[in-house]
């Protein structure tokens, strides 16, 4: 017996060093990308888009066999619509599965909580949808393939004020997220440089149930719409309230907006509203095309402007690691290897390729980032009428 | 003024809810001197039991919203609520009932955080969106302040209630029982009133108070997750601490002060200070009248 039990630890470490041994080898023929989003939670729509467009782009990328013969494996994280669950998930992407680069966030408030992570960590992050302006100035780590909230806000109180003739404006954002304070300010600057005026700027908080407070206020100031930049479940509940105080006036909103669920919240309350995109599903170029029948086949459904989105950062990140398994095969070879002062140079020129991303063909338009690591995309204006939408405008930088 | 009227309007509507969430608060305070810290999560659950029920019925699909269907899903979450606050006292509460009071409280913090984590696990914490199961219609008052036939609903059908639970503990034998456990406990037993069953009884009457509360949410603001039940939790013991806790008129009058307050800051002052209210009148009260604003008079605390 005792003979038996002394030899029985030895074989179980042989055996665990055999399993990791494999594993190391079966390890290295792929690359690992980790991607964190809000899979549940009061945005859930947000993050279960953004998985099925880089599900999408990688699964068709890996059945072409991949990039330099590796194939491209996504780690994903939710982090239940929460700022300090995605700095949890990142840090777990980063120092426990050890990703060669991180996609995510779409809120900014959970953007702004993993960038320093990445940062630090050397690890580039791309944002498919981030819009606040803080997001990329983190660091030199930090990219995004969207436009930032400036140009969101100015675009908006434009179209309010010249497409519409709207000259008096209420605000309603809410003041514990970074995406819609940002935004609101950006919007109230030049509504009120094109002459605008902001007849109340109420707020609320994510989570709250209850509008009406704020909402009657607003109608007594008789805005003519309101600009509620906000997140889709917040702004289909206000949509319904405001019309069930009487507060009959359109609203405008952002790129929050965008979620298959909003007019199912709202049902009929935000018919003669508008929004800002990122794209047009019916857009008749065949890049967009075949993007909304790949998607349809795959999940049923049409993909909104964030899961355009996700499929362009998955598709800017694949490209820099194309171009350096061209440029650079052995860098790209101890991309996923130990780390070591190799791999970081091999990271660190990856890094540099996605920075030197030019004229890349996306679906939401072509992307070239600047050196704010920021892309300079259109906004795309879509009208909601019986509970659907209809294509508007597109508005160029 | 009109503005002020619609404050005025949807402030009662929303301190309708608080006060029937106050009352499950205040009744078991008064037997039991027991804050029952997992009550706001019985009126999650009270909100999601009627959601399910709704669904199970097809509302929308199979059979036509009507105030039948509705009575019939809010009597069906008011049943599982009653039962799931009777198990919760049976297997939480009564086994420390002879432990310290700390020991009695700590118990109701651990059933509070047991039913949001079970609610994340059970419904997902994705926020659902409740079915209409009577049609939405605003209606003008006069001076054009408006309101829907939802919000005179929750406002009409918490008076019934609160009728109906003050005439049970004044009128019927059980109501006398109850009001003798209050009083004194020992020798309500000595008398040979049955002491357990009144107290399980109490909390199935609490718990389908919350659960009437959780309906009437769900019909006036559709949006219901299983960690709705934090803040109006806290805030409905506020307002029964307002009125006095353990006494039920003093709920009544301490929720509808907190909703109006609540309205009146968020209209008036910031929405920033919705939360913050509550706690401030929590702190002028037990400064000036520690017992609440109807406490120490009434003797028969229920």
């Amino acid at each position: 017996m005792i003979r038996i039990r002394s030899v029985l630890p030895l074989f179980a470490i042989t055996l665990l060093c055999l399993a990791a041994l494999q594993g190391c080898a079966k390890r290295e023929t792929e690359i690992k990308v980790g991607e964190y989003g809000s899979l549940t939670g009061s945005t859930a729509t947000f993050g279960i888009s953004s998985k099925n467009g880089i599900e999408l782009y990688v699964d068709n990328l890996n059945v072409q066999g991949g990039i330099g013969g590796k194939k491209i494996h996504v780690l994903v994280e939710d982090d239940q619509s929460k700022p300090e669950e995605a700095a949890t998930a990142v840090n777990k992407l980063i120092a426990q599965d050890g990703v060669v680069a991180v996609l995510g966030e779409v809120a900014s408030s959970r953007s702004l909580a993993a960038a320093p992570i990445c940062q630090s960590a050397g690890v580039p992050m791309i944002s498919p949808s981030s819009t606040n302006p803080r997001v990329t100035d983190i660091g030199d780590q930090i990219f995004r393939v969207c436009y930032i909230d400036p140009f969101q806000g100015m675009v908006i109180a434009r179209f309010a004020k010249n497409t519409l003739h709207f000259s008096k404006a209420a605000v309603f954002r809410d003041n514990k997220n970074d995406y819609s304070v940002g935004l609101a300010n950006f919007f109230t600057d030049s509504f009120r440089g094109m002459g605008g005026t902001i007849v109340t700027d109420q707020s609320y908080s994510e989570g709250d149930q209850d509008f009406k407070a704020q909402l009657t206020v607003i109608k007594s100031k008789k805005p003519e719409f309101i600009f509620i930049p906000g997140y889709y479940t917040e702004v289909g509940l206000i949509a319904r309230q405001a019309r069930e105080l009487g507060l009959n006036v359109p609203m405008l909103g952002g790129d929050g907006w965008v979620s298959e669920r909003l007019l199912e919240i709202a049902q009929d309350a935000l018919n003669g509203s508008y929004l800002v995109n990122h794209y047009w599903e019916q857009d008749p170029n065949p890049l967009v095309q075949g993007f909304v029948q790949s998607y349809h086949k795959r999940y049923k459904g049409t993909p909104d402007g964030l899961a355009a989105l996700a499929y362009d950062a998955a598709g800017v990140l694949a490209n820099a690691m194309q171009r350096l398994s061209t440029e650079d095969p052995k860098a790209f070879e101890t991309l996923s290897g130990p780390p070591n002062a190799e791999q970081k140079a091999a990271r660190a020129k990856l890094r540099d390729l996605i920075a030197a991303t030019r004229d890349y063909p996306g679906v939401t338009g072509k992307i070239t980032l600047d050196e704010h690591r920021n892309a300079v995309k259109p906004a795309v204006f879509l009208g909601i009428e019986n509970r659907g939408y209809k294509f508007v405008a597109t508005v160029e930088p | 003024m009109q503005e002020f009227f619609q404050q005025l309007a949807n402030g009662v509507a929303w301190g309708s809810i608080y006060a029937l969430i106050a009352l499950g608060y205040t009744m078991v305070y008064g037997i039991l001197r027991l804050i029952n810290f997992a009550h706001g999560d019985i009126y999650m659950v009270g909100a999601f039991a009627a959601y399910y029920l709704a669904r199970a019925m097809g509302v929308g699909t199979v059979v036509e919203a009507s105030p039948l269907v509705a009575a019939a899903v809010l009597l069906g979450s008011m049943v599982i609520c009653a039962a799931l606050g009777v198990l919760i006292e049976l297997f939480a509460y009564r086994p420390v009932r002879r432990s310290s009071r700390i020991t009695a409280l700590i118990t109701a913090i651990g059933v509070s955080l047991f039913l949001e984590n079970a609610g994340i696990r059970l419904f997902g914490a994705d926020p659902k969106f409740f079915p209409q199961v009577i049609a939405p219609r605003t209606i003008a008052l006069a001076g054009g302040v408006m309101v829907t036939n939802h919000q005179i609903m929750v406002v009409v059908v918490s008076v019934l209630l609160m009728v109906a639970l003050t005439l049970f503990i004044q009128k019927t034998r059980t109501g006398k029982a109850m009001r003798a456990v209050a009083f004194n406990r020992d020798a309500a037993s000595l008398m040979g009133i049955p002491v357990d069953r009144i107290i399980t009884i109490t909390f199935a009457i609490g718990s389908a108070l919350a659960a009437a509360a959780g309906f009437l949410v769900g019909l006036t603001n559709p949006k219901i997750e299983p960690l709705m039940g934090i803040m109006p939790g806290v805030k409905a013991f506020v307002a029964a601490v307002l009125g006095g806790i353990g006494s039920i008129p003093g709920a009544m009058i301490g929720g509808l002060v907190m909703g109006i307050s609540e309205y009146m800051v968020v209209g008036y002052i910031s929405s920033t200070y919705r939360d913050a209210i509550a706690f401030v009148i929590l702190i002028i009260v037990l400064l000036i009248k520690p017992t609440g604003l109807l406490g120490r008079n009434v003797t028969e605390k229920v």
